[in-house]
């Protein structure tokens, strides 16, 4: 039952039988389709004994490279689950005129559309940008790890534990059916009494201590560890533009933190925060929660317009044009995201005078981006062009993104904006900028980045096949509804009055088809190319000519990332090296100290989710157990002095050798 | 220790003194006590000026708190622990400031005084 | 895929030289916890924030009493100035702590440890009997905006303080384990950081809160 308040007992808490969802039967066929191919995975695992591999090789490391993966396979997962709610969305919008109701019952609808941004901006666009970050940046400074590499794999699982909690909603109990951002009074206790606000809560909560750490530890890892030589000015653009996001991240996430704490103790003890009675304020949650969501969308575009500084020069093969004006650009982005805020609600009611000034704010933002942009194409100017498929993606990012951020620079006319606000025309602005931002921007990373993690190359053909369905799959899923937010057209809505809006939502489902066809291309690429990987082996290590360190590293690097530490003197450190004619050095190895792999991250984290459970549960007894066994398991971890171990320099001379001898070939006489 | 790495060097950990933090804790205690005793008496004249004294009093001490007990300066960790600390503190003054600005206007404009009873039920 | 061709770069070409000043072929080992104090130091600036956030919503709803008591009615500032002194005398303390590690006397250390958990413990102390005052006054925290914020505000200080207390007491042990190793010395000037900024924000409760909040 919708939004009741639901009993509780001592033990149980508010859990009952009646917390299934056994009348709802598209939630029942999903439950039997995740449980069936789910225990069909953990019977592959058992069955080809891959549990202790699993275990002491992914599960347990500290090494950034593994960590990245794993984060990239966490996206990947909850992409797929949230791209099942957008398409049952885009379904449900086009066939409800004319008096049909549809499939989805509101209540159902309204969890829908939450947990769809929920999941792609926490539990999609995050995990990606972290996994890139992770992976890519180490190598890229000359590091053998990050600064704090426990903590690394902490981060992962307790983001993992938040993914856990939202999967968990769909079959035991609800989740909020707020939106994505869960404004007050609705997510408070009189409008959602029930547990779905608090899944939200948890779920975010737990994930975001994880993101937050992980901030803290790419900007130490960037200041402390860069190899001798790379200065601040010597850094590759991706470095620059992951230090700001970091930044960005250890500036904004504790405003998240703090916010859904104070929503959480209107929700469990009664205070006054965001309600609507005894001196609260609704409308301070609404500009809080903003404050921490504009750095929001600037964490998930700076790493993505890193990635996109890279590949262009890379498949330009040319340096980078003006590296110092990318970097200010970022780092004035970086700044100026604290100061826009308030577009996201020019409508509430702050009045002219306060609007004007976030509105010019908001318009000068996008004058560095517009600078980047200038430079990716004086970049690809006179270059030698080669369009593999991530350079295909930086062109369609260029083209698709580019619309999106003029939008963008619309809504932020504070007149306009009280036409298009809550429309379509802003649903269709920011999956613009998102999809043709930070999901292309992914996939050219994907593609670029692949051969480095793995060894072997991914499979072209599937990748445009795939590239080939997003691209026109996107523009028909969102120019529809570009055109009707600016007929008035209002977000959100299940069914409608007007039956002539009808063909421009069934012209978006099918652009969602097409995406569909381009996600199922793109997992038949992963597939084809794993199948295939001995005829796609990356034996130099840098399959694309890149010019910045990682490439300089085996495909895969050994676990050590490399055996001596490279002295930079320019930018474009790997390139410089090669046009300089330096040799590897072949002989001299010495021991490598490395970190640990440890489990207590995933006790930890299984530990949080636990507690975030018996929160949302009210199930005090067990949340208290939590709380306490996360403590004590931290203080214990303390005491763990055995933190490190060498890599032995004859085992590293072995690597090393074997190294030497798959470059024989290909250096010819 | 390599001098080769870009690592900020490993002295970089303050010296401690009795010095520094004898000097701190008296003058923190003079800069709690004259705040307190100027409320406890009645406060000046005017409230805003009071306030605004009480504040200068705390901005005072939080600089006494940095150089005597955290030790910062603009050197260490590389200068990084000091632009860490300019950067967070002027984040904070921006939220800080906009947020009273914004919620001033939002209240004035959307709750008018009298508009709205107190003690309205939240229930639906 | 494509390998460019090596050419030598400034003749005579001197591979071994090459390598030499493009790889750090004389690496030392990087000592442990290089890192530390800075990670910990950017992890401070980010509570500073949750702070900054509870004091702008004190900022905004700390005048919305709901025609319930205001701080004039509840304060008691003597008691706040005793408190004051706790804290005060706890980074003090911790200092001196701080003077024994230099000087390499465990015990000093120890010593001093405990006398700012001491400190610590009579601050909490002092601050719950406070809180319990005011709900047994029907001030509590569901009674209005302001109290609220207020309890938040001051309670989240008070968690932090608490969670000090356990870090000293871990310390202390960790301490008598395995005495002044170079973990433990960053673990000790880590917790002085988070002490003496605990200190730093405690002036700005009892400026705004409570002595601003007493003028209203």
């Amino acid at each position: 039952m919708p939004n009741s308040v639901p009993s509780w007992s001592p033990l149980l808490g508010r859990l009952s039988l009646d917390v299934l969802p056994l009348h709802e039967p598209i939630i029942l066929v999903t439950f039997a389709v995740v449980a069936l191919a789910g225990g069909a995975l953990l019977a592959a695992v058992t069955w080809f004994r891959l549990w202790g591999y699993l275990w002491s090789e992914w599960f347990t490391s500290v090494d950034h490279k593994k960590i990245g993966v794993m984060y990239m396979v966490l996206g990947l997962v909850m992409f797929l689950r949230g791209f099942a709610d957008a398409l049952l969305m885009r379904v449900q919008q086009a066939v409800g005129f004319n008096g049909n109701e549809g499939f989805l019952p509101a209540h159902h609808y309204d969890q829908v559309f939450t947990a769809h941004g929920v999941i792609m901006i926490f539990f999609v666009a995050m995990p990606f940008v972290t996994g890139l970050m992770n992976f890519v940046v180490p190598l890229q400074i000359g590091a053998r790890d990050v600064s704090f590499p426990f903590l690394n794999n902490l981060s992962f699982w307790l983001t993992a534990s938040g993914a856990a909690l939202v999967m968990v909603s769909l079959f035991v109990g609800e989740f909020a059916a707020t939106g994505w951002l869960a404004y007050p009074p609705l997510s408070g206790l009189g409008y959602s009494p029930g547990v779905g606000v608090d899944y939200y809560i948890w779920a975010l909560q737990i994930a975001g201590v994880g993101t937050t750490l992980s901030g803290i530890n790419l900007i130490v890892t960037i200041v402390k560890l860069r190899a001798p030589g790379m200065t601040m000015m010597r850094m590759p653009v991706f470095v620059w533009t992951a230090l700001c996001t970091n930044v960005l991240i250890v500036a904004s996430f504790p405003v998240l933190t703090a916010v859904l704490a104070l929503l959480s103790l209107d929700r469990y003890v009664g205070t006054d925060f965001f309600t609507n009675d005894f001196g609260g304020s609704p409308m301070m949650y609404v500009n809080l929660i903003w404050i921490w969501g504009h750095p929001e969308v600037y964490i998930l575009i700076l790493p993505i317009f890193g990635v996109f500084s890279e590949i262009t020069a890379t498949f330009s093969g040319k340096r980078l044009f003006g590296y110092a004006s990318m970097v200010y650009a970022t780092v004035v982005i970086t700044v100026l995201s604290y100061v826009v805020w308030l577009h996201h609600f020019f409508t509430m009611g702050s009045g002219a005078s306060v609007n004007s000034f976030f509105g010019i704010t908001t318009m000068v933002i996008s004058i560095p981006t517009g600078a980047k942009l200038f430079n990716w194409l004086f970049t690809m100017y006179h270059g030698r062009i080669r369009y593999e498929l991530p350079m295909m993606w930086t062109v369609a990012f260029m083209l698709t993104f580019v619309i999106g951020g003029m939008t963008g620079v619309m809504l932020a006319v504070p007149p306009a904006d009280f036409v298009l606000h809550n429309s379509l025309f802003l649903v269709a602005h920011f999956h613009n900028v998102i999809i043709g931002g930070v999901v292309f921007g992914t996939f050219a990373a994907i593609n670029y980045w692949w051969p480095k993690a793995f060894g072997f190359r991914l499979e072209p053909f599937w990748g445009k096949v795939s590239f080939w369905c997003w691209v026109p799959g996107f523009w028909l899923a969102f120019a529809p509804l570009y055109v009707m937010g600016l007929m008035g057209v209002t977000r959100r809505m299940r069914v409608f009055d007007d039956g002539s809006l009808q063909p421009y939502f069934i012209v978006a489902a099918l652009g969602a088809g097409l995406i569909a066809c381009g996600i199922g291309a793109m997992l038949v690429q992963f597939g084809v190319s794993i199948a295939r990987r001995e005829s796609l082996r990356d034996e130099t290590g840098d399959p694309w000519g890149g010019r910045t360190l990682e490439w300089a590293t085996s495909s895969p690097p050994p676990a050590y990332n490399f055996a001596f530490t490279p002295l930079v003197h320019d930018l474009d450190a790997w390139d410089d090296m090669q046009r300089k004619g330096v040799a590897r050095p072949v002989a001299g190895f010495r021991d490598i100290a490395m970190p640990l792999n440890t489990g207590t991250g995933v006790v930890l984290a299984a530990i949080s989710t636990v507690f975030g459970f018996g929160m949302i549960w009210h199930i005090w007894w067990l949340a208290g157990t939590g709380l306490t066994g996360i403590v004590v398991t931290a203080i214990v971890h303390t005491f763990n002095g055995r933190r490190t171990h060498h890599i032995a320099a004859a085992e590293v001379a072995m690597i090393e050798t074997a190294r030497t001898r798959q470059l024989a070939p290909a250096t010819g006489a | 220790m390599s001098a080769v790495h870009t690592d900020t060097p490993h002295d970089d950990v303050p010296h401690f003194s009795g010095r520094d933090y004898a000097v701190g804790f008296a003058a923190s205690a003079v800069l709690t006590a004259v705040p307190f005793a100027l409320v406890m008496g009645g406060g000046l004249h005017d409230k805003l000026l009071t306030g605004l004294v009480i504040a200068g009093f705390a901005v005072a001490q939080i600089v006494v708190h940095m150089v005597c007990f955290l030790h910062m300066n603009t050197r260490s960790q590389g200068g990084w622990n000091f632009l860490a600390l300019a950067f967070t503190a002027v984040l904070v003054l921006i939220v800080l400031s906009g947020s009273m600005w914004v919620m001033y206007h939002l209240n004035e404009n959307m709750m008018p005084q009298g508009a709205m009873p107190p003690g309205l039920s939240d229930q639906p | 895929m494509t390998t460019l061709p090596l050419t030598p770069y400034n003749p005579p070409y001197d591979a071994a030289a090459l390598t030499a000043t493009h790889y750090d072929l004389n690496e030392a080992d990087h000592p442990e916890g290089g890192s530390t104090l800075l990670g910990f130091w950017i992890y401070l600036m980010s509570d500073c924030l949750i702070f900054a956030m509870l004091f702008a919503v004190y900022g905004v709803l700390g005048g919305n009493f709901a025609a319930g008591p205001g701080p004039r009615d509840l304060f008691d500032l003597p008691l706040v100035a005793l408190n004051t002194a706790m804290l005060l005398g706890s980074s003090l303390t911790y200092g001196l702590a701080m003077i024994a590690m230099q000087r390499g006397h465990v015990r000093g250390v120890q010593g001093w440890l405990i006398a700012t958990a001491l400190f610590g413990a009579g601050f909490v102390a002092i601050e719950l009997s406070e809180f319990a005052h005011l709900i047994a006054l029907g001030a509590t925290p569901q009674r209005s905006a302001f109290l609220s914020s207020f309890f938040t505000l001051v309670g989240t200080h008070g968690l932090h303080v608490t969670f000090g207390l356990v870090w000293l007491a871990v310390l202390v042990v960790q301490l008598a384990q395995t005495g002044l190793t170079a973990a433990n010395q960053r673990r000790l000037l880590c917790l002085s950081l988070f002490w003496h900024f605990l200190d730093v924000v405690w002036v700005c409760v009892f400026s705004v809160v409570y002595l601003m909040g007493s003028l209203r």
